[in-house]
């Protein structure tokens, strides 16, 4: 399984692009196997702070409630709004438009803590 | 799944075949079940709208006979098999003599003196041992034998069911009617067929010799390609039955139950003679049960999952048995129990999720009726 190479990736399954001090970030296609069809997701507040590792919110599928762990510190921008009405989103598209949060970044070097697509793909074979 | 020689887990004469059609196995009531193949929200679509196929291979079948198999069972039960014609079936529960329900299952009449009585997979020792103690305390002329580990059981279910199985038998389905059974060959396998089933729709419960298994679950998902047929585990199971209002055991039922609680009343039959359980569920239904069983759609947007508390003004006064996003509906509903005085199609409750409060609707049981024609 190849991952995209231009995300940074956490232990709990989430990525991180990272632009500059703005990030996205959302939860990996890992994840969304997983959990299986995904029916609910409680996004962060916008304007809420999120700590790395911290659990910031959480995703439903059909049978599971999962906690989601910030991959990154900062301050939530922008949540996807399009996932209140279609969580579907996270299953079929993780990495694009399933996308969770616009973060702005507390400290960049933190994304020297998550791993590149290759150590993810080689930690979920 | 499994973990050593402690915990092995039993496995169906299925198991190989779900695993290669790439189901995703969990332990359920001792054995490997398949919970879903591709998706949950599919698999129930599927059984909404055309039919799908079930391994319940792990449920128990318990065969009662003899000369008093029907006073024997009158007994044992809280319905009355006596009234059952050769070939019918019938919902019923075996209680304890306080009332709390032991089990709730489906017994089929084979014939005059022969019954079968289709279990909880996850109380199949508790009935067993139920049916035994009485039968030796009452010296009923009656024997039971467990047959579970020899009998299949699998299960079509879904609009295009009875489409399905005509393709592979000679018996006349128009003739089996609603909670009706008959003896007869599937794919050349000799059957039970049965119009039972957990999910709202038409369906059929086929029993087999576990030996020819493997033979009937090919012929039907074979015979199901015209009809849209796909193969469905235990998360669609349980999706179906919620939305059909239909109680599962370890959610809605305990043997902290009782059959007036949870809207089963009707499957009592208080005036057939003794019965373990009679005096105390004749005091509850001629007292009304202190809680009742309703039905919640949330008007607030959070996912009701069993256990979680449910309010009234704000007051805890109990809790969610079993909560989903209904794949039919779109809605997200619950079924929970509550003070029977506080219970009222059309009340609002809150229910508590991650110790926030979020308001629902009591609304008519069942959440889902297939249309009828």
């Amino acid at each position: 399984m190849a991952y995209p190479d231009d995300l940074r990736y956490s232990k709990e399954h989430e990525w991180v692009r990272a632009d500059g001090d703005a990030a996205t970030i959302g939860i990996t296609s890992f994840a969304a196997d997983e959990l299986g069809d995904i029916v609910f997701i409680e996004l962060p507040e916008v304007g809420g702070q999120l700590s790395q590792f911290g659990a910031f919110g959480v995703v439903e599928s059909v049978k599971a409630v999962s906690d989601l762990y910030a991959p990154v510190s900062g301050t939530v921008a922008e949540v996807n709004e399009a996932l209140r009405d279609a969580p579907e989103l996270l299953n079929s598209d993780p990495f694009g438009a399933g996308w969770i949060a616009r973060v702005e970044l507390g400290d960049t070097s933190e994304l020297d803590a998550l791993m590149d697509a290759d150590a993810y793909a080689a930690e979920t074979a | 799944m499994t973990d050593g020689a402690a915990t092995e887990l039993r496995h169906t004469s299925l198991h190989d075949l779900h695993v290669e059609l790439g189901a995703r196995m969990v332990p359920f009531a001792g054995y490997a079940m398949p919970v879903q193949y591709r998706s949950i929200i599919d698999e129930h679509r599927t059984v909404r709208s055309a039919v799908g196929i079930f391994d319940l291979s792990h449920m128990g079948e318990i065969e009662v006979t003899g000369e008093e198999a029907v006073a024997f069972l009158r007994y044992a039960l809280v319905s009355d098999p006596g009234a059952l014609e050769i070939g019918q079936a019938q919902y019923s529960m075996i209680c304890q003599e306080d009332g709390g329900i032991i089990d709730d299952l489906i017994v089929y009449r084979r014939d005059g003196g022969r019954f079968w009585v289709v279990c909880n997979a996850s109380n199949r020792a508790a009935v067993v041992e139920q049916l035994t103690a009485l039968l030796e305390r009452g010296d009923f002329g009656a024997s039971i034998e467990d047959r579970s580990d020899r009998t299949a059981l699998i299960a079509p279910q879904g609009p295009n069911a009875a489409a399905l199985l005509a393709a592979l038998t000679d018996l006349d389905l128009d003739a089996i009617g609603n909670y009706r059974s008959a003896p007869g060959t599937v794919a050349g396998v000799d059957c039970l067929v049965a119009r039972t089933g957990y999910t709202g729709e038409d369906g059929f419960e086929l029993f087999c010799d576990a030996r020819n298994a493997v033979l009937l679950w090919e012929a039907v998902v074979a015979a199901g390609e015209a009809h849209g047929a796909r193969p469905c585990g235990l998360g669609a199971r349980d999706t179906l039955r919620l939305e059909a209002g239909m109680p599962l055991y370890g959610n809605e039922l305990s043997r902290e139950t009782n059959p007036f609680e949870v809207n089963l009343g009707r499957v009592v039959k208080l005036d057939k003679g003794e019965f373990i359980g009679r005096a105390a569920l004749q005091a509850v239904q001629q007292s009304g049960p202190t809680r009742k069983l309703i039905g919640l759609r949330m008007v607030e947007n959070a996912i009701p999952r069993s256990g979680y508390a449910v309010q009234a003004d704000g007051r805890p006064i109990g809790h969610v048995t079993s909560g989903t996003l209904s794949p039919t509906l779109g809605e997200k509903i619950a079924m929970a129990l509550v003070p029977a005085e506080l219970a009222g199609v059309g009340n609002t409750f809150e229910v508590v999720v991650r110790d926030r409060p979020y308001r629902a609707e009591q609304v008519k049981l069942p959440f889902y009726r297939r249309p009828r024609d």
